[in-house]
């Protein structure tokens, strides 16, 4: 009997037809496409992109030049260079990131005591040549300038899960 | 303007009234492959080029053309570039002996279905020659495995056509389609029919039998080392073959240009129309196999074609003649 049935069933493609049933169903469902360039998928406020180093509102910078980040960054894509300033503060003369080396663990940023290195929401940052994803201290803290209220704004909403 | 140089312009005319729509068929069928995949997989498929993307197969075509034509250094020159062209021109002069409406057909010969058998044979020879000639081995695997199974697959579509030709009595395609104005042969040889379907599938190399081309074992099969214009013939020419194939399903079992029904709203309609919708129907049902089931294994495929489909076609061309004969029902 089991035979039979099996027989019957491959004769009349039962088992094709299920499999066919169930693509149509498929062809008629909504799509979960995104339209990339027009549209946007959400992104957390934990996400790591684009680097920047941010100010304080009058204008000054956070960055104290305690080297922190560049010891933590295993890729070794940070170079930090600091002399004192006039005023006695340490400033830093130099901050580069080389975006070719950076694995976006986002170490730098946890290991920041004033905020100042953050990896903002920019994913959209890819360049024609090499040499542009050298990053100097003013590309960084042109970052920050354009980037600031979302940087913040992101700080707010993951500051109590730290 | 003589007589004989009117008739070769309008010959000229008529030949272009069936090529240039199936090569834009089959840009819209690149097309609609791609939507329909699409849309099983829950993705939009193409909708940047044009309205709806419809022309994003023209934007390809234009890509394909504007890029270097590679000849590997090892392959027969003449052959290489000879295979491509003998690929497209025998999917293209098929169609001058299919009839869109009961007038309207290039060549109106009462061998038809013979032409359409033989030259649809010849398609496995610009594969060889391609697999031949490229002078490689994945290439050669392919035209080797093409040459198999459209040989095996050729078989029960013979027979299918035989059954039908036994129901009808002549050679002629007008005379098949006009011998299915009151019943569709899809529904007396329903078996037939969908072995035909299958079989067509098997001889156009479409998943789930498209072994000359598996990517997944040969690269690109027999077309691995063609680039630029010359693949682009080779896929134009695929591509006319599905449509061939379905035109030609569409022909024996739907019952060409006729309605489903003859009353009045929809026998007022062309039958050309009626032929493009059951064409682009069963083009459909090509593209729906495909967005469905895996590739066969080789042994498989061949075990189908030669222990299971032969051995029924040839079975149910016994049945249908003996019903015919003993019902008295043999067209005469």
């Amino acid at each position: 009997m089991t035979t039979l049935i099996k027989y019957i069933k491959s004769f009349t493609l039962f088992e094709l037809m299920k499999g066919l049933k169930l693509t149509i169903t498929y062809f008629f469902k909504p799509k979960v496409t995104l339209n990339y360039p027009n549209q946007k998928g959400p992104i957390s406020p934990r996400f790591r992109g684009e680097h920047a180093l941010r100010r304080y509102p009058n204008g000054e910078e956070r960055c104290i030049a305690c080297k922190l980040c560049e010891a933590v960054c295993p890729a070794q894509a940070i170079t930090i260079e600091a002399e004192p300033k006039p005023d006695g503060s340490r400033r830093t003369t130099r901050y580069d990131i080389d975006m070719t080396k950076c694995i976006y663990c986002g170490l730098c940023e946890e290991a920041c005591p004033v905020d100042a290195i953050v990896e903002g929401p920019n994913f959209e940052y890819a360049t024609e040549t090499r040499e542009e994803l050298l990053y100097d201290k003013e590309k960084l803290l042109r970052n920050g300038d354009i980037w600031e209220k979302q940087i913040s704004e992101n700080l707010k909403r993951d500051s109590k899960y730290r | 303007m003589t007589s004989l140089s009117l008739e070769l312009t309008i010959g000229i005319l008529k030949i272009f009234s069936f090529v240039v729509p199936v090569l834009v068929s089959v840009a819209l069928l690149v097309y609609l492959e791609r939507k329909v995949l699409g849309a099983v997989q829950l993705r939009k498929g193409p909708n940047v080029v044009g309205p709806f993307g419809i022309l994003q197969s023209f934007a390809d075509v234009l890509k394909l053309l504007t890029k270097e034509n590679l000849l590997p250094s090892s392959s027969n020159k003449f052959l290489f570039i000879f295979a491509p062209m003998l690929t497209l021109i025998l999917s293209l002069i098929a169609w001058a002996v299919i009839p869109i409406s009961s007038t309207y057909v290039i060549a109106n010969i009462n061998i038809g279905i013979l032409y359409l058998f033989a030259v649809s044979s010849f398609g496995v020879y610009g594969v060889i020659i391609a697999g031949w000639a490229s002078n490689s081995k994945y290439p050669f695997l392919g035209a080797l495995r093409s040459a198999a199974q459209m040989i095996s697959y050729e078989v029960s579509i013979g027979f299918v056509i035989i059954t039908v030709l036994i129901c009808v009595g002549s050679l002629n395609l007008i005379d098949i389609v006009e011998s299915q104005k009151n019943m569709w042969f899809a529904i007396p040889l329903l078996p037939m029919f969908v072995i035909f379907i299958i079989s067509a599938l098997a001889e156009t190399n479409r998943l789930p039998f498209d072994l000359p081309e598996d990517e997944a074992t040969l690269v690109a099969g027999f077309f691995t080392e063609y680039s630029s214009i010359s693949f682009g013939l080779f896929f134009l020419a695929e591509y006319a073959n599905m449509i061939l194939m379905s035109s030609l399903t569409v022909i024996l079992f739907l019952g060409g240009w006729y309605p489903p029904i003859d009353i009045f709203p929809l026998n007022a309609i062309p039958g050309i129309f009626w032929f493009v919708i059951k064409v682009f129907l069963i083009l459909f049902v090509f593209l729906w196999v495909r967005a469905t089931f895996p590739r066969y294994r080789y042994d498989q495929l061949m075990r189908l074609g030669w222990k299971i489909f032969l051995p029924f076609t040839l079975i149910w061309v016994v049945i249908t003649s003996a019903f015919l004969f003993y019902f008295g029902l043999l067209p005469n």
